[in-house]
């Protein structure tokens, strides 16, 4: 009898135990749902608005004729040239050395090496830095040191030719702030590289260097196209470290040399939003303007992740 | 392949090679080092030139000062007045309160939705959140800037009757947004790094589904959840075009999130287009920059100690 009623009362707590628990459960599946269904629905409520305003302008008189009255009419032109121009600089400038330090770090290094833990200190912390602080840090050296130091050598003019914002200096200014990008994106692909691959490659009698050049970086392609892929995207969206490193408002060229000024995708949705004497005017030119420089970097980003996935999944086949 | 035979000659290659490949390995590590040199050497004067020092130096910059006789003394920053007044502490307060807010706004959403990723969602729905949550950072911060100005102002204006558009509420929530995919990404990566055994382990010791997620992986995920939020807030305080655009950018001291505020960052970028190179404002700017550069270098360096710890932890070992 005494038995009987314990295992009852047993019984009992554990069964408000279990009921407590689940209910503690399904409160927290219940929360952090919400979390993810507030994050997808602010998404889709900032794609709808832009492409709802933006879609109305895109045509091919406002991709390919320049701003007008102000940039209250006319087109976007000049600054989709600008942000073209501005990234495939930015990536000549930057993938052979983000691969190349990738490269050295997989290859070349052992992961336990004091070098190796600096330079990944360094690369983590690249990542890090405000991109304002690149900005001044293109200021300060691209223009004021690198540039006015060739122009004190070369030239002897009174007006900077290369001591002042230009094309080249914002594109370098960008491969520094995309580093990081390409050379992450270029170790992942070296470590699936098989390590048979490299064996059979000195088993032929090939060097090092050999193997580098000829087996390792051919087979990290797909990696080497993920990194300069996102570092373009990247890149293209960045506006503060070209503030003041070569960006202009507005200009009625396009540039032509490396020491040129240029107009940008993005500064240009800055300059508009912010300093438009009726901003009601140019809201439309402003929507558009921001549906393609959202179009450009989703596209690029949906590419890379799409050549990053076939790659993983090339891996996991191999494996 | 009959260039591929040994000469002499190749031993050079080989050695050049190697040379240029860890030259280039080692710019990453250069380049940050230059950031630093050159950040740093345009700040130095306000410590260490007498005539920038009579009209910025530390103290004027921290403590209060009585710029006109007959008014108390106090702290601002109007760096173009005609007494230059270079008060970094109204500055510091609207650094902090949008950042709070970003972090106050991002911190549930982020974690709530990593924790349903990781712990409850089906594999489907995880392939689905995890781009959306690529798609949100992919997006360019002048892009949410805009969206904040021309959107996000107008419903905080009318959801709580404001007078001025533009303030640190509206600026912080933008900031959030920015702020969500780091937090998410680095908070999902450690509960899902937690070792399958340990769950195991609960789930034999009798704790359901739910217990085992609350009770065990969360408690262990913690030091990670922590590192994200820690990276979350260096970019929240680093971050420059939301706050630009969206913030207000007037320089007060007040504890009001309703009130506008001007933030570090947004202070840089607003300034040093108009300034002069080499006076005491611009050396100022550059110390501003060298204090956000300190500051993310510490969060991002504690971040990083912090998730490579766990990771030894999990899987006891270095990678």
């Amino acid at each position: 009898m005494q038995a009987q009623h314990t295992s009852t009362t047993v019984e009992v707590i554990i069964r408000q135990a279990t009921a407590r628990t689940s209910r503690v459960g399904q409160i927290s599946v219940g929360l952090t749902m919400t979390a993810v269904v507030i994050i997808v629905v602010m998404l889709a409520v900032i794609l709808f608005n832009v492409v709802y305003h933006g879609a109305g302008i895109i045509g091919w008189d406002f991709l390919s004729s320049p701003p007008e009255d102000g940039m209250e009419s006319g087109g976007i032109f000049p600054a989709i040239f600008g942000t073209v121009a501005l990234v495939i600089l930015m990536v000549i400038a930057v993938v052979p050395i983000g691969v190349l330090t990738a490269v050295y770090l997989q290859e070349y290094t052992s992961p336990d090496s004091k070098v190796m833990r600096l330079i990944r200190i360094a690369i983590s912390n690249l990542a890090g830095v405000p991109s304002i602080v690149f900005g001044l840090f293109g200021l300060g050296f691209f223009i004021g040191f690198v540039g006015s130091g060739i122009d004190s050598m070369f030239f002897d003019s009174a007006r900077p030719v290369w001591g002042q914002p230009a094309i080249i200096w914002a594109a370098l200014t960008l491969s520094i702030l995309t580093l990081p990008v390409v050379i992450i994106s270029t170790e992942e692909a070296l470590r699936t590289i098989p390590v048979e691959l490299r064996e059979a490659s000195y088993a032929l009698g090939a060097t090092k260097l050999q193997t580098v050049v000829r087996v390792i970086i051919p087979q990290a392609l797909p990696g080497i196209l993920t990194g300069s892929i996102l570092a373009v995207s990247r890149g293209a969206g960045e506006v503060a470290p070209i503030m003041f490193t070569g960006a202009a408002y507005y200009l009625p060229y396009l540039p032509s040399k490396l020491n040129d000024q240029f107009m940008e995708l993005g500064y240009h949705i800055y300059v508009m939003a912010t300093q438009s004497p009726d901003v009601e005017k140019t809201k439309p030119i402003l929507y558009g303007t921001v549906l393609v420089l959202l179009a450009l970097t989703f596209m690029l980003n949906f590419v890379a992740i799409m050549v990053r996935s076939r790659m993983r999944r090339a891996r996991a086949h191999a494996r | 392949m009959d260039h591929w035979e040994f000469k002499p000659k190749s031993r050079v290659r080989e050695f050049l090679g190697e040379k240029l490949i860890s030259t280039c390995a080692l710019s990453a590590l250069i380049v940050v080092l230059l950031i630093f040199v050159f950040i740093f050497k345009e700040s130095l004067p306000i410590f260490t030139d007498n005539f920038i020092k009579e009209e910025a130096s530390f103290d004027k910059m921290v403590f209060q000062q009585e710029y006109y006789e007959d008014k108390p003394a106090k702290w601002s920053w109007q760096p173009n007045s005609d007494i230059p007044k270079y008060s970094l502490l109204p500055l510091f307060i609207g650094t902090l309160k949008a950042a709070l807010v970003a972090m106050l706004f991002a911190t549930p959403l982020a974690v709530g939705a990593a924790i349903y990723t990781s712990e409850f969602a089906p594999t489907k729905l995880k392939e689905f959140i995890k781009p959306v949550i690529e798609l949100l950072a992919g997006i360019p911060s002048v892009v949410l800037g805009f969206f904040a100005l021309i959107v996000l102002a107008t419903i905080v204006q009318n959801a709580l009757g404001l007078t001025f558009r533009l303030n640190a509420l509206t600026a912080g929530i933008a900031l959030g947004l920015a702020v969500i995919p780091i937090v998410f990404t680095v908070a999902e990566d450690s509960l899902s790094t937690v070792p399958v055994s340990l769950r195991d382990a609960a789930s034999a010791l009798g704790a359901n589904r739910w217990q085992v997620s609350l009770t065990m992986v969360l408690p262990a995920a913690i030091p990670g959840i922590s590192a994200g939020l820690v990276l979350g807030f260096g970019r929240a305080i680093g971050e420059t075009m939301i706050v630009l655009m969206a913030s207000g950018n007037a320089a007060v001291i007040s504890a009001s999130l309703t009130d506008s505020v001007r933030t570090f960052s947004a202070t840089i970028a607003a300034e040093l287009a108009e300034v002069v190179f080499g006076s005491a404002h611009y050396n100022v700017l550059f110390f501003i920059g060298s204090l956000l550069f300190i500051f993310t270098f510490l969060t991002n360096l504690g971040g990083d100690i912090v998730l490579d710890r766990l990771k030894v932890r999990f899987q006891g070992k270095r990678e």
